[in-house]
């Protein structure tokens, strides 16, 4: 089992591999590598759906728009109001998407559950200007009025995709998934954004 | 090297910090708190440009954003900026700048002959001069552009890097003045985010340079308290050095932040030069100020003549008098302030003043002071003509009849260099007007102030025309305050009390808006309304002859505002002259609409950290590092980068691409498919779904089977196909195009949320969890076997159109066994992490199995060799599935499916319609043009009849021939037909219309 994993850390590839995270004063930018994602579809109303979700992570479905629920292994994201985005801890995917399949086709639960751990990657950004960072290329007002610890969002960034999530404040600390096709890109741009605050 | 116009003490600038800077060459030197045109002016550098048509030499007329003369070329190679306002250019240590807009030199500009040639040169002369003969026109027009240069652009590319910013606020307060402080005050007591930004080095707006008192104090002490408790606030965001550009729908504005202009170039780039925000503001408080208003008169353009209050800003802030003897011309009491200014400088000054008299009633006071201190006052008098060509010498004064519009008595000549003009002022509504606010015209201010908007925006102070310093304050906190509250902040903010202040009415005016010269206008002497794009009185009037009255007519006609100042000083006077010559009152003449920016932004700014590697994304797939360890050449496929071919020992393309076909027909090929589209479709309702999605019936398709699909849109036109795989129940998973992916989402998403909100289905995309492994050829099982032990590769049991699950070099794989190449293949399904590991695996193991890796160029020729379409390449939106000869794919059992109907329109059912063929050129060498026009009969020139086109075309390796897909009208019934494509070079060659597959065409050799 060892070997196995051991082999398993030397095959596998981020897009992110060989570049080199920041560490500043005031900026820090690091690859979260391969934290299991999974993308959930269900009806917040349908009992039999949420209790089978609550069963297998342990929280509940956030159903306020934009927020996410999170425990010491999970966390559920709001993504739409039949959507949410599960993360776990790294290579946990399958083991998961076992137990939702096997639990939401038991009960016969009109939901779906999809593996995508892959196609995102997410990145970590925290510092005192993390948020400037970002509000250089989203429109999203990321105001602590606004935005704050425990909220989510899909929104633009740049030419790109993210979503975002804020996991701490003072310093703010967002976590950004990003599709890992253009995780260089954003990568990229949050490095060279972050050059005028040192 | 002398600063012979600096004033001794005064100013704010910092005697102990001398910079240098070159002018033309030549080398000077200024303060640190200077502005470019303050050290000139310092260094009584008089002459700056040639004006843009008549080339007349020109001098700095004011002191800020709305300079029409004073533009210059500024820094060297990778910093080199045309066109920037000396007057808002910060003096920098070494700095370069170039006057514009003149050749061989400022002296002696050749060009200058359009001044004396000037009657030849109205308005809208090239037009009229320049229409005959016509083929000439774009000559014409290049050495016009030429000679009405505007500066020159940059040689290189820029070598600053500039930044962007997105930012939310309660109340954006535009200007930084006494106007604007006040509302950010108390805007910002309420505890709301406010960002105010000021164009200029300091706060304080003209209070800089006013000698204004508050409350018995200087006013400059007010606005530092207010600085200070500003800063304080968290909340709120105070830019200096930036101007607001743009005021766009519901409170969307943008601004320009100089952030390191006023600083030395600095290589290392770490600050950004420029920061272009994006502002979006629930309540916008508009306190631009005014600008000053030039008189029209006689040659006012020469150098020397100025804007009065831009005279005193230069004294009072800058400490620089530029030039001995001035004569302040005017209508209002605030002109009056210059002269104090000029004499208390040291300077000598006489007032020409409109009036028959210019006490006010109000503030005597300053009038009388004027008289005490010996300074004369020409009442009644006009300034009819500047003397002098490239500074100013002296001015011709007159008495003018009541009316205005005759010359009275004998005129008088007075010596002097610097003449300050001041017609009045006209509140800056610049921002107001882009948002479409309307305005109105004021009898007493003789000008426009804001009228009603539809956004939430509060003009105040000089921009909403009040001029009373203590009604500024008053009216500042009161539009801060109302701001917050309305932006949802509580209404317990306490204004200060009303501030007692200084005051100087500058209403009481006598308005003549063009002074008589005593010639005919446009004689003798030039009038100018419009200095930066050289527009005269007299060319409103010849506007207005022929037939040019619309204001906007004027605009065009004259170009009047159209240069980069947008008219800032020539507008009012332009519409009022206007209204003299159509006899009509100034309001009915009209405005015109102002547009963004306020001032000119860079591109850099506007471009951001957009340049570049960062200018759009390259989206890579997760084998992309291999592709570029094995030389591959890329193509852009939407925003991916495709590995196109992979050339071998100096291979070009056209090499590369027939070894890579040959390879697949006759050993194996590897392709990178990873950027194909995928959709995980599940629910009791999926196989519904793609029963109307997809032409064909998938009521049947068995788990692990797949299947061939074409999706139409309601038009019944081909929109995207692809293969889905049913993987389990009521489970499967699509493909689509590559460019398709993103619009087939969308798609899905539309139907089942708008028409069938009750369907049991859920899409989600997984295009990039799968890296897509592309294995075509004979050799692909065995190859494929080798690394893979838990899949049983006999074709009885793994058959061609199904999928299998197993272990490929031990990760987890699905394996489908479908074929875009006609031959054996398999698509190895593994996550992206592992893609690049397998890829390479494969490559290692292929070395014995006669292993290429080919691209997407060779994968084009496999498919066309066996007439497979490529949505988008051989249809383009007007193409049915019988069009392209799929009608076997096209079910007549279904119910339904999207775009069904459409089949029975006429046009889509009838005969005739352009159809897909195969051609096959008589002379087997000559590859068709993609694109070319196929023509019933060629002739000698256009227009012809033209019955097609070529949709693709390839040389084909394994035919050994070339060989081409085309839409051709009623293409079906013409097999056997020889047809003329015509090409680019103007020949022609001759094909024969086949069908569209070419090679193994009984389809036997995917099956292994």
């Amino acid at each position: 089992m060892v070997d196995k994993i051991m082999v398993d850390n030397i095959i596998k590839r981020s897009p992110l591999d060989g570049f080199k995270p920041l560490n500043s004063k005031n900026v820090k930018l690091t690859e979260q590598r391969f934290l299991s994602k999974l993308q959930l579809r269900g009806d917040i109303n349908d009992k039999k759906f949420t209790d089978a979700v609550a069963a297998i992570i342990g929280i509940e479905l956030p159903k306020e728009p934009c927020h996410f629920n999170i425990s010491k292994d999970y966390q559920a994201c709001w993504m739409a109001h039949d959507e949410w985005l599960i993360l776990a801890s790294e290579d946990q995917q399958q083991i998961l998407m076992d137990k939702f399949y096997k639990s939401l086709s038991d009960d016969n639960i009109h939901a779906s559950i999809t593996d995508v751990s892959d196609y995102y990657v997410m990145l970590s950004l925290l510092g005192n200007n993390a948020m400037d960072i970002l509000t250089k290329a989203t429109p999203l007002d990321l105001h602590s009025s606004q935005f704050n610890k425990g909220m989510c969002s899909n929104i633009i960034f740049a030419k790109a995709t993210i979503f975002l999530m804020q996991v701490d404040n003072k310093p703010s600390a967002y976590n950004i998934m990003i599709r890992w096709s253009m995780a260089d890109y954003l990568w990229d741009y949050l490095c060279d954004g972050a050059r005028e605050f040192g | 090297m002398k600063q012979i116009n600096r004033l001794m003490a005064g100013g704010r600038i910092d005697r102990n910090k001398t910079i240098n800077f070159t002018f033309d060459g030549k080398k000077y030197q200024g303060y640190a708190g200077d502005t470019l045109a303050s050290a000139l002016l310092a260094n009584d550098v008089k002459l700056i440009g040639r004006s843009f048509k008549y080339h007349r030499p020109r001098g700095i007329m004011s002191a800020g954003a709305e300079e029409t003369n004073a533009y210059m070329h500024i820094g060297e190679g990778g910093r080199f900026e045309p066109n920037c306002r000396a007057t808002q250019t910060i003096l920098v240590e070494g700095m370069v700048c170039e006057s514009q807009n003149r050749w061989p030199n400022l002296r002696w500009d050749i060009s200058a002959i359009n001044d004396v040639f000037s009657r030849f040169l109205p308005s809208g002369f090239y037009y009229k001069t320049f229409m005959w003969p016509k083929s000439l026109w774009m000559t014409y027009e290049r050495i016009i552009r030429a000679a009405a240069g505007m500066g020159k652009p940059p040689k290189l590319a820029d070598q600053d890097t500039y930044a962007q910013q997105f930012a939310h606020c309660d109340v954006l307060v535009a200007g930084g003045g006494a106007a604007g402080l006040a509302a950010a005050l108390t805007a910002g007591r309420s505890g709301a985010r406010v960002i105010i930004a000021e164009q200029d080095s300091e706060f304080g707006g003209s209070l800089l340079y006013e000698n204004h008192k508050i409350d018995g104090k200087p006013a400059m002490a007010w606005v530092d308290a207010v600085v200070a408790e500003l800063r304080a606030m968290p909340e709120v965001k105070m830019l200096k050095y930036t101007t607001i550009a743009g005021y766009y729908d519901y409170n969307f504005l943008t601004a320009l932040e100089r952030v390191s202009d006023h600083l030395p170039p600095n290589d290392d780039n770490i600050k950004p030069r420029q920061r272009f925000w994006k502002i979006r503001a629930k309540q916008v408080i508009l306190a631009q100020g005014a600008f000053e208003r030039p008189m029209v008169f006689g040659d006012n353009d020469r150098p020397g003549v100025m804007l009065a209050s831009s005279l005193r800003h230069y004294i009072n802030r800058y400490a620089v008098l530029p030039g001995k003897k001035t004569i302040v011309f005017c209508n209002n009491d605030s002109a009056y302030l210059t002269a104090l200014a000029v004499f208390l400088a040291g300077g000598d000054v006489e007032i020409v003043d409109i009036r028959e008299k210019s006490d006010s009633d109000i503030d005597n006071d300053m009038v009388k002071k004027i008289r005490n201190l010996g300074i004369k006052i020409h009442s009644n008098m006009a300034v009819i003509k500047a003397c002098g060509q490239y500074r100013v010498t002296g001015v011709e004064i007159c008495q003018l009849s009541s009316d205005g519009k005759l010359l009275i008595g004998d005129k008088q000549v007075i010596k002097c260099d610097i003449i300050a003009m001041s017609s009045g002022w006209n509140p800056t509504v610049s921002l107001y007007s882009q948002a479409r606010g309307k305005l109105r015209y004021d009898k007493k201010l003789t000008s426009f102030i804001p009228d009603n908007c539809q956004w939430d925006n509060y003009s105040i102070g000089k921009s909403n025309g009040n001029f009373n310093l203590a009604d500024i304050l008053t009216e500042g906190y009161k539009a801060g305050k109302d701001a917050a509250v309305a932006a949802g902040m509580e209404n317990t903010i306490t204004a200060p009390k009303k501030h007692i202040a200084s005051f100087v009415d500058n209403s009481l005016s006598r308005q003549i808006w063009c002074i008589p010269s005593g010639y005919q206008l446009g004689e003798k002497v030039k009038h100018f309304h419009e200095f930066q794009n050289d527009a005269t009185a007299a060319d409103i009037y010849l506007a207005a002859r022929e037939g040019y009255q619309s204001v906007e007519h004027l605009k065009r006609y004259t170009t009047t505002g159209m240069g980069n100042d947008q008219g800032k000083t020539s507008n009012v006077n332009a519409i009022a002259i206007m209204s003299e010559a159509r006899k009509i009152d100034v309001e009915d003449v009209g405005t015109t609409t102002f547009r963004p920016p306020f001032t000119p932004v860079t591109f850099g700014a506007v471009a951001g950290q957009n340049v570049n590697d960062l200018f759009i994304p390259a989206r890579k797939t997760a084998i992309h590092q291999s592709h570029l360890d094995h030389g591959a050449i890329f193509e852009d496929v939407g925003d991916w980068k495709r590995a196109r071919y992979f050339p071998q020992n100096g291979e070009d393309m056209y090499q590369a691409v027939q070894r890579e076909c040959l390879a697949v027909r006759q050993s194996v090929g590897m392709l990178d498919a990873s950027t194909l589209g995928k959709i995980d479709l599940k629910g009791r309702d999926a196989a519904k779904l793609l029963n109307m999605l997809y032409t064909n019936s998938w009521s049947k398709l068995g788990i692990n089977k797949c299947r061939y699909g074409l999706m139409l849109n309601e038009h019944g036109m081909i929109f995207d196909d692809g293969v889905t795989t049913c993987i389990g129940e009521n489970h499967y998973h699509m493909t689509t195009t590559t460019g398709g992916a993103a619009r087939v989402l969308g798609w899905i998403e539309e139907w089942l949320q708008t028409e069938w909100p009750d369907a049991e289905v859920y899409a989600t995309s997984v295009t990039e969890q799968w890296a897509v492994i592309a294995l075509n050829g004979q050799n692909a099982k065995a190859l494929l076997m080798e690394l893979c032990d838990d899949i049983n590769f006999d074709s009885d049991d793994f058959p061609f159109m199904s999928m299998r699950q197993g272990h490929v070099g031990g990760v987890k794989a699905n394996i489908y066994r479908i074929s875009f190449t006609g031959e054996l293949a398999y698509e190895i399904n593994i996550p992206a992490r592992y893609g690049k590991y397998i890829w390479d695996k494969l490559i290692a193991h292929g070395k014995f199995h006669d292993l290429s890796l080919y691209g997407t160029e060779a994968m084009h020729v496999l498919r066309a060799e066996k007439g497979f379409i490529i949505v988008g390449q051989d249809t383009d939106g007007t193409a049915t599935p019988m069009d392209v000869n799929m009608d076997w794919i096209v079910s007549k059992k279904k119910d339904d499916f999207i775009g069904k109907r459409s089949f029975t329109r006429s046009d889509t059912s009838r005969a005739g319609r352009k159809q897909l063929v195969g051609l096959l050129t008589i002379d087997p060498e000559i590859i068709l043009m993609e694109g070319a026009y196929a023509v019933e009969k060629p002739l000698p020139q256009p227009p012809m009849d033209m019955i097609g086109y070529v949709t693709s075309s390839y040389m084909s390796p394994i035919m050994g021939r070339s060989i081409a897909l085309a839409m051709i009208k009623d293409g079906f019934n013409r097999m056997g037909d020889v047809i003329d494509i015509a090409m680019m070079d103007g020949k022609f060659h001759k094909a024969l219309i086949t069908g569209s597959v070419f090679f193994d065409k009984k389809g036997e050799r995917s099956h292994g």
